[in-house]
Parts: C-alpha cells; sequence; structure tokens
C-alpha cells in the first residue's frame, strides 16, 4: 500500500521541532509498525537524510520502549497492543497517518519520537520494592497467597512502564502507573511492612516530577497496552488515605 | 601456549562450594565502602549483581544502553525458571537438576560448575518471592510448576507467559531501592566500548552517553560484564533488537578468551519468516510443545490447505522418529528435523519453511475432559470443541493472540505454522569457576559468559543461571579478588591508560563517520545474518564453513569501505550505534565459521553433518572433542585455540537418546 506519514521531527530537547511529510509506497499488510519505519528509514538513508528516531528493543509488547502517538492515540489503533506489535493491517491504501511522541511535562522529547522516562525510574526508586536484601529470604512456600490475591498481585505488576497512560491523559497523570506497583505489593504479605511509607513516598516523587492529577477521564486504562485496570487507582487512593489517618 | 585454569575447587562435587563460601576470603565493611565495581548490563544478571554487591557494602556503577534498567532483554522471557525445590514431591532434587543440566548439554559443561548452580537454585525462587514477584499459585496458596522439555520433573516456576519480566522487575526493584539508598549510580542510554587496562588489569571502561555522544571514562576496581547474548549476529533471532557482543568482544580483543563461540541454540517453535522486511523473529513459548502435535505433509510440495489434508497424509515426524519423547524432545532436536523436513520439499505456508503446531487434538482431548468435569451429557461435538477450546485459551492465551496479531491468523481454527529461529548462545567469555574472565579483575555473568549450558541448554534454566551469577556466586567470589586490591585506590580518570583508551574509541567512532560510504547498517547486517544462517546454523559442514570464512572476510573489507551514518556523532545516532555493533559482529561471525570448523564432532546445537549416525542424529566425539575451546585473540581475523579438557567424575558422557 502506499502512505503519507506526518512525523514529528525535533533534532534534541532545544529545538522547537515540527511536522515532517513523507510518502511511501510498497508497504505490505504483514509488516509490523515499526518494520515500516524502518523501510522508511532505510530509505532515508539512501538519500542521505537523517532516519526518524525512535525507541523500541523486544519488538514483542513486552520492554515498554517503543513509545508512539499514532493518530491522536498512544500506540495506535489496536486495543491492548503495543506500538510495536501492532500491523500495517490495521491500516488502507493512502492513508495518512500522524505520528508524534508521547507529550507530557515529565516526558521531555530527546531527539523526534524519543522521550525521557527517567521519572518512572525515580518513582520507583523512592519506595517501588520490598526492602529485602538478597540471602534474607525464608523458604518460598512459607509464605502462602491465596490464588485470586497472588492473580490480581500478577495483572498490576504486568505493566510495561511504557508511559502511554501518561501520553493519553490530558492532565499527564501517572496515576495508572504508580497505582499498580502499589497496588502489587499492597496486595501481598510481603509488602505490608512498608505499606505506609510506599504509597507517601511513592506519591510525593510522582507529584515532583511534575505528572498532572487524576480526574477520573479513564483514557489511561483504555489506551494501556497491557490493559492495567483503573481499579488500582481507586486501591491507591485508599492506601494513601489510610497512610495519611494513621500519621 | 597458556594454560587455562578454571579453579574447580578441590573436594567432592556435593561440597565443593560450601567449602568454597566458608574460606574465601573477606573483605571488611570499611574497607568495601572504598571499592568502586562496574556492572555493565541491567538484565536477571545485572540488575541482580549491582544490587546484591551494593547491599554488601561496595560502590556500584551500573550501565545499560536502553532508556532504563527495566528494558533488559531479560525482560522478554516468557516460559520459567528452574529451581530444585521438589515441592511437587516428584523426585526432584539438586543432583537430578544437575544431572539432567549437565546431559541436556551433551556432556560439554563442568561438572563443578553445574553442581552450584543446582544447589543455589532453590534460594533464588525464596530471594523472589521475597521482593514480591507474583509467581503462579494453586488454590490453596502455594506455588506452581509446570515441566519443561528435556526433563521428567516438574521443577519450572513461572508467572503466565511473563516470568522474566516478573523476575528482572523484581531485580530491577532491588537495583533501584539502591539507587535511592545512594550505593548504586545507575546509567541508562550509555553504551560500554572498551575497558580501560592498567598494569594487566580492567580497572574501568569506557562508555559513550547514547544522549549527547559524548565519551565518559569510568574508574573501578574490578569490571563485571553482564551485557547478554550475541543471537543478532545472525540479523534474525528472537534477541530484543538492540542485544549485541559489543562488550564482550572489546574484552576479548583486550586479552579476554572466548568460549566455545560456535554453540547456538536454535529454538524450534518460533513465527516464520514473512518477508525480507522482517526484523525480528518472535518465540512461541516451548510450553505449547506440551499440548501441540508438529506435522507436515507426507506428500512433497503438497498445496492443499492444512484442514484439507486428511489424517493418514500427515507425517507427525516427531512422534514417528523419537517414540519415547515425541513432541517432547530437546530444542535442538527438534529443530534439526523440522529443518530436515523442510528440506525434502515437505514444509507448508507460502515459503515452504514451516510446519504445522496443531492444537485440534489437544483442544478435543480438553473439551472431553470438561465434558466430564462438568458431568453433561449427550454433548454435541461442537460444544465438545468449544469447551476444548476455552481450556486451551486459559493456558496458552496470551501466545495464541501474540501469534494472531502477528500473522493475521486464528491458532484455534487453522495450526500455527513454525519453524526454527536463533534463540541463545551458550557460547560467551571463558570464565572460572569465580567467573572471571582471562583478565584479572574482568568477570562475565549471565548469558555472557560461555559456562554452565555446555552445547544445548534447556528451557528455563537461563534465568536460573543469570540470577545464581548474580544474587549468589559473584557476591562471594568476588572477594576472593577483592580482598588482594584493598590497597588500591581509585584512579583518577586521567591517567594516560584512560586517556588512551578513550583515543582509541574516538578513532573508530571518528573512521566510521568518515567512510561516508553508500549502504546502511543493515545491508551488511543482513548479509551477514544470511552467511551464518546458511553456513554456521543448524547444520554445519566443512565446505559451507570455509567459504563462510572468505565471505565474512570480504564482508568486512565492503563493510570498512561502504557503511553510510547520516548525522554528526555529538548527538544522539542510532545508526551509529548499529554500525559499531554489527562491525563487531562481523568479527565475531568469523570466529563462530572458525570454532565451528575446528569442532568436527556433534554435540548439542552444533551439528556437523560429517558427524552423523546412519540414520542422521548427531554423533558426538569424547575421544577428541571432550574440551572448552577458549579463543585468545590475535589481531583481526587471527586467533589461537586453548583447550580446557572436561573431566567427568560422577557423571558419564553417554550418547543421548530420546527415541
Ligand atoms: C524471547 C525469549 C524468551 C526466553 N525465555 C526464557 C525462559 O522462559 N526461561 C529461561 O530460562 N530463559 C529464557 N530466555 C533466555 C534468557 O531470557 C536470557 O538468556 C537471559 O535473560 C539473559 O540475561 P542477561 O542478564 O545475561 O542479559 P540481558 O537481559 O540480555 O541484559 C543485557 C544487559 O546488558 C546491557 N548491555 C549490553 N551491551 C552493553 C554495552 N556495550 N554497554 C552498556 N550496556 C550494555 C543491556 O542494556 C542490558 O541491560 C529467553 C530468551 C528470549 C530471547
Ligand atoms: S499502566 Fe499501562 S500505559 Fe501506563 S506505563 Fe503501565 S503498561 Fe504503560
Ligand atoms: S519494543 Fe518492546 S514493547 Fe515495543
Amino acid at each position: 500500500m502506499n502512505l503519507t506519514l506526518k512525523i514529528w521531527r525535533q533534532k534534541n530537547a532545544k529545538d522547537k521541532g515540527g511536522f515532517a511529510l513523507y510518502t511511501i509506497d510498497g508497504i505490505s499488510e504483514d509488516m509490523s509498525f515499526l518494520e515500516m519505519i524502518d523501510v522508511l528509514n532505510e530509505r532515508l538513508i539512501g538519500k542521505n537524510a537523517e532516519p526518524v528516531a525512535f525507541d523500541h528493543d523486544c519488538r514483542e509488547g513486552i520492554c515498554g520502549m517503543c513509545s508512539m502517538f499514532i493518530n491522536g492515540r498512544a500506540h495506535g489503533p489496536w486495543a491492548g497492543t503495543t506500538t510495536c506489535q501492532l500491523h500495517m493491517r490495521a491500516f488502507k491504501d493512502g492513508d495518512t497517518i500522524t505520528i508524534e511522541p508521547w507529550r507530557a511535562a515529565g516526558f521531555p522529547v530527546v531527539k523526534d519520537l524519543v522521550v525521557d522516562r527517567s521519572a518512572f525510574d525515580r518513582i520507583i526508586a523512592s519506595g517501588g520494592f520490598v526492602s529485602v536484601n538478597t540471602g534474607n529470604a525464608k523458604d518460598a512456600n512459607n509464605i502462602t497467597i491465596p490464588k485470586p490475591d497472588a492473580d490480581e498481585s500478577f495483572a498490576a505488576a504486568a505493566c510495561i512502564g511504557c508511559g502511554a497512560c501518561v501520553a493519553s491523559c490530558k492532565n499527564s497523570s501517572a496515576m495508572l502507573f504508580v497505582s499498580a506497583k502499589v497496588s502489587q505489593l499492597a496486595l501481598l504479605p510481603q509488602g505490608q511492612v512498608e505499606r505506609k511509607q510506599r504509597v507517601q513516598s511513592m506519591v510525593a516523587q510522582m507529584d515532583a516530577e511534575g505528572f498532572g492529577n487524576c480526574t477520573n477521564t479513564g483514557s489511561c486504562e483504555a489506551e494501556c497496552p497491557k490493559e492495567i485496570s483503573l481499579t488500582h487507582i481507586a486501591r491507591m487512593n485508599r492506601e494513601y488515605m489510610m497512610a495519611n489517618i494513621m500519621e | 601456549m597458556t594454560k587455562l585454569n578454571s579453579k574447580i575447587p578441590a573436594g567432592d562435587l556435593e561440597t565443593k562450594w560450601t567449602k568454597y563460601k566458608s574460606s574465601v576470603p573477606l573483605v571488611n565493611p570499611a574497607n568495601k565502602r572504598s571499592i568502586e565495581i562496574i556492572v555493565v548490563g541491567s538484565g536477571l544478571a545485572g540488575a541482580s549483581a549491582a544490587s546484591s554487591l551494593a547491599e554488601l557494602g561496595y560502590q556500584v556503577k551500573c550501565f545499560c544502553f536502553q532508556d532504563s534498567p527495566r528494558r533488559a532483554h531479560s525482560i522478554a522471557a516468557q516460559g520459567g525458571i528452574n529451581a530444585a525445590k521438589n515441592y511437587q514431591n516428584d523426585g526432584d532434587s539438586v543432583y537430578r537438576l544437575f544431572y539432567d543440566t549437565v546431559k541436556g548439554g551433551d556432556y560439554r559443561a563442568r561438572e563443578g560448575n553445574v553442581y552450584r548452580l543446582a544447589e543455589v537454585s532453590a534460594n533464588i525462587i525464596d530471594q523472589c518471592v521475597a521482593q514480591g514477584v507474583p509467581f503462579a499459585r494453586e488454590y490453596g496458596g502455594y506455588l506452581s510448576n509446570r515441566s519443561f522439555g528435556g526433563t521428567q520433573v516438574q521443577r519450572t516456576f513461572y508467572a503466565a507467559g511473563q516470568t522474566g519480566q516478573q523476575l528482572l522487575l523484581g531485580a530491577y526493584s532491588a537495583l533501584e531501592r539502591q539507587v535511592g539508598l545512594g550505593t548504586v549510580k545507575m546509567y541508562s542510554r550509555h553504551e560500554m566500548l572498551d575497558i580501560v587496562m592498567i598494569d594487566g588489569k580492567a580497572r574501568g571502561i569506557i562508555a559513550r552517553d547514547l544522549i549527547s555522544g559524548k565519551l565518559e571514562r569510568h574508574f573501578g576496581h574490578a569490571v563485571l560484564l553482564c551485557t547478554g547474548g550475541y543471537g543478532n549476529v545472525f540479523f534474525l533471532s528472537t534477541n530484543a533488537m538492540g542485544s549485541n557482543v559489543t562488550a564482550a568482544w572489546k574484552a576479548h580483543k583486550q586479552g579476554a578468551f572466548f568460549g566455545n563461540p560456535c554453540y547456538t541454540q536454535i529454538h524450534p517453535t518460533c513465527i516464520p519468516v514473512s518477508g525480507d522486511h522482517q526484523s525480528k523473529l518472535t518465540l512461541m513459548s516451548e510450553s505449547l510443545r506440551n499440548d501441540g502435535r508438529i506435522w507436515v505433509p507426507k506428500a512433497k510440495n503438497d498445496a492443499r490447505k492444512a484442514n484439507e489434508i486428511p489424517e493418514e497424509e500427515r507425517d507427525y515426524y516427531l512422534e514417528r522418529r523419537y517414540p519415547a519423547f515425541g513432541n517432547l524432545v530437546p530444542r535442538d532436536v527438534a529443530s534439526r528435523a523440522a529443518k530436515e523436513r523442510c528440506d525434502e520439499g515437505c514444509g507448508v505456508g507460502t515459503s515452504k519453511m514451516a510446519v504445522y503446531l496443531d492444537f485440534a487434538a489437544a483442544i478435543e482431548r480438553y473439551g472431553k475432559i470438561q465434558v466430564n468435569k462438568m458431568n453433561l451429557h449427550n454433548v454435541s461435538k461442537e460444544r465438545i470443541l468449544e469447551l476444548g477450546k476455552e481450556a486451551v485459551k486459559e493456558k496458552y492465551g496470551n501466545l495464541f493472540d501474540m501469534y494472531a496479531k502477528i500473522t493475521g491468523e486464528n491458532p484455534y481454527e487453522t495450526p500455527m505454522r513454525i519453524y526454527p529461529a536463533v534463540h541463545y548462545t551458550m557460547g560467551g567469555l571463558w570464565v572460572d569457576y569465580d567467573l572471571m574472565t582471562s583478565v584479572p579483575g574482568l568477570y562475565a555473568l549471565g548469558e555472557a559468559n560461555f559456562s554452565d549450558h555446555g552445547a544445548n541448554r534447556l528451557g528455563a534454566s537461563a534465568l536460573m543461571q543469570g540470577l545464581a551469577d548474580g544474587y549468589f556466586v559473584i557476591p562471594y567470589t568476588i572477594g576472593t579478588y577483592l580482598s588482594q586490591d584493598i590497597r588500591t585506590k581509585a584512579i583518577p580518570t586521567d591517567h594516560e591508560a584512560f586517556v588512551e583508551a578513550e583515543k582509541k574509541v574516538q578513532e573508530q567512532l571518528d573512521t566510521l563517520m568518515n567512510i561516508k560510504g553508500t549502504k546502511s547498517v543493515d545491508h551488511f547486517h543482513k548479509k551477514l545474518g544470511k552467511i551464518m544462517w546458511d553456513k554456521c546454523g543448524m547444520a554445519r559442514n566443512e565446505k559451507g564453513l570455509t567459504e563462510a570464512i572468505s565471505a565474512i572476510r570480504a564482508l568486512r573489507e565492503e563493510f570498512w569501505k561502504g557503511v553510510r551514518i547520516p548525522g554528526t556523532q555529538n548527538e544522539m545516532n542510532l545508526e551509529l550505534e548499529k554500525a559499531g555493533r554489527v562491525a563487531d559482529f562481523i568479527e565475531l561471525g568469523e570466529l563462530m565459521c572458525k570454532d565451528a570448523l575446528n569442532r568436527k564432532e556433534s554435540c548439542g546445537g552444533h551439528f556437523r553433518e560429517e558427524s552423523a549416525t546412519e540414520d542422521g542424529e548427531a554423533k558426538r566425539d569424547d575421544d577428541n572433542f571432550s574440551y572448552v575451546a577458549a579463543w585468545e585473540f590475535k589481531g583481526v581475523g587471527e586467533s589461537e585455540l586453548h583447550k580446557e579438557e572436561l573431566k567427568f567424575d560422577v557423571v558419564h558422557p553417554s550418547q543421548r537418546s530420546y527415541k
């Protein structure tokens, strides 16, 4: 198929940036979206032009590195899918596709479609762990966990840290990401000891990074490639309230 | 010829590690605070090592090229992690895990190392659970296990099809905790480009900040390479796009021997190549072989659709050739059998380079079980199949969805098409029992070293090895070296060795940028991949390997004359990053072919057509090849072979048979 691509180009963090238009032909519907960009980049290199910079690594929907805002939607049109899993079957001949980076105060653009998501690492460093040194652990089966709790904890832990939730929220809120980690550990016996401090530190760090408030619009859940549920936000709010009451 | 000393402690297999631990020299806490350790890599091996060493009190600097340590390639592991817990009461033990691993590796690994791995495996599960890793559980609240290829017990722990993700996020959280405490300094989007050597010891690295393009010098009393495997030398593999050999290769060029470079694992169940645009291959977990049946049409060039081919015209070739193990033979055997059928012209799909993985029988079987469970009577065939599909969905839903997204086909209705793909590299930097390479102060952990899997790795054992190395081995073994080094003060990075090393890296970057050729990096990478896959892939022979070596040499020349890298080096430049990696892959490719040429026997993933039994099975040659091939760098394209003899005191090597 033949396509028109409208892609955000920005040389570096300081550059103002803007859209560039490209036309591309010979795209097969078996290609993944990123393979389509590979084809574009090969042609740009052929013309001695700079290829489009974008983040990607696993190309199978698990590392959370790919991050494109496609036709106004984080990770494009397919539900529960990362950009790298999106295939060109989703488009038709003659389409114009607009591709932008994540846009949020907490995620400054590095180059073209690449953004800086290190704020997420700092939020985890502020409390997204159980403080257990290597060698401290007792036999694993000494901790029994009801299957429903284990399953729900797993569902929260499936977050890939991609940041689509932030990118699709009009307030650039990181609540879905933060609540997924808080929820995972709050549901497990191992997470109880530091429960109160964890939620307080993580929320404080989230605010310090410049992410906005949650006003329950639900677009994070709708666009999350791992379909992380809004119920985790509700759980985190409860955790936060309880922690503050216990002060 | 240098003598390779594996430093395996003396004494009984069962007590070596315990004795070692209680006699290893210690570094006192005050001294630890002034010792700096560089960890390159943040996958399972790197993150677990960096956090554990920081907990002990060392000052750690950790590097990765992704934008966050959480994205290291370990995140993609699907199936599970082995541990000798014997929670299922099915007769598992440290010995059995040890034995299965040595046998699975076709008797090309060290007994001492593998036994230690099996010993610490149980601690790994304890540690991960304590961190909050949500492993799958039974209704009683206890941990669940599944079985994996090449074993007869259930010892694999898992978290749906995302085990690597959950384990890595556990190790990452431990790492970030130390970052928060200030004991680890994390350098994301940094790529190590050389080792700095002072007085014959590794004392630091040169790294490039991938955002600004600037080179940086970092000092460390010791340097740990946890940089993963090199499967991407084939261009197409199941590895992440960024996985590369650069760190290990630069170390090799500084004197670290490369062990068994030709041992490559080709995984039998991956989604086949769909066209020239293909950028990577996707694994379909080995667990599918528990229920799926693999077949091709009996007739050559059969153009009919799968469901138009009647039962008696199908060839379930694994069940036919290996009645004892059937579809559950080890990976190397299953891969070769698929290739054999496709080479005979019986392959399926448009490319004819694929075989069917069929769930029809499983769907029907599960459907009937459901009917019994639910106590239903007079159930129609449709209803049985519907119930069966639901059961299969519960077990493998995420994999079936992944297949459907990629191929646009519905695997519940038509059999999946699969073909083998490059997946894992058993070869890597040669290390001794301490995990130290042949360069003092330079260590290699995880997939980056050659150690524990011999010539073939069993499923669910790489995660185990990476975490064993990082959590439970290196925190002890590094003491042997560092206890001798407590008087060494941090060496300032204006030392001439740092200046020289940086200059050398700078020159290579300049050279690459100044070629200004006409072909993209990928052009060369694809060419290299094709040579490797055709001549150093699933089957190898003398003629092909010799041809490959000259073809790779020619490609190397072409690359250094013809590569085009747009942009500049003082900015984020993804093509420049790739170019450096491909330059190293080209040199590695040649060494892999040399190693494959040298090893005239077949063993594990290495199949030499000249060394096969009459019915086409691999034939090992213990009299001549029971050794680790450790290669020393002697200049580009030149290498010298050193042999470490393998001694088996406990297990007795026999010809593997799965018939
Ligand atoms: C699709 C897939 C599924 C798998 N499933 C399983 C499974 O179910 N069970 C199992 O046991 N094994 C499995 N494996 C194998 C296993 O995942 C890997 O062998 C293992 O995770 C490797 O871990 P590692 O820590 O050694 O390296 P990696 O996780 O690859 O980490 C390498 C690290 O090094 C860094 N790095 C590399 N080079 C540089 C450089 N020059 N400078 C700076 N940083 C650098 C990277 O940024 C990264 O952080 C699977 C592999 C694949 C591909
Ligand atoms: S919650 Fe969903 S959208 Fe947000 S980072 Fe996690 S996986 Fe991405
Ligand atoms: S590239 Fe890893 S999730 Fe898309």
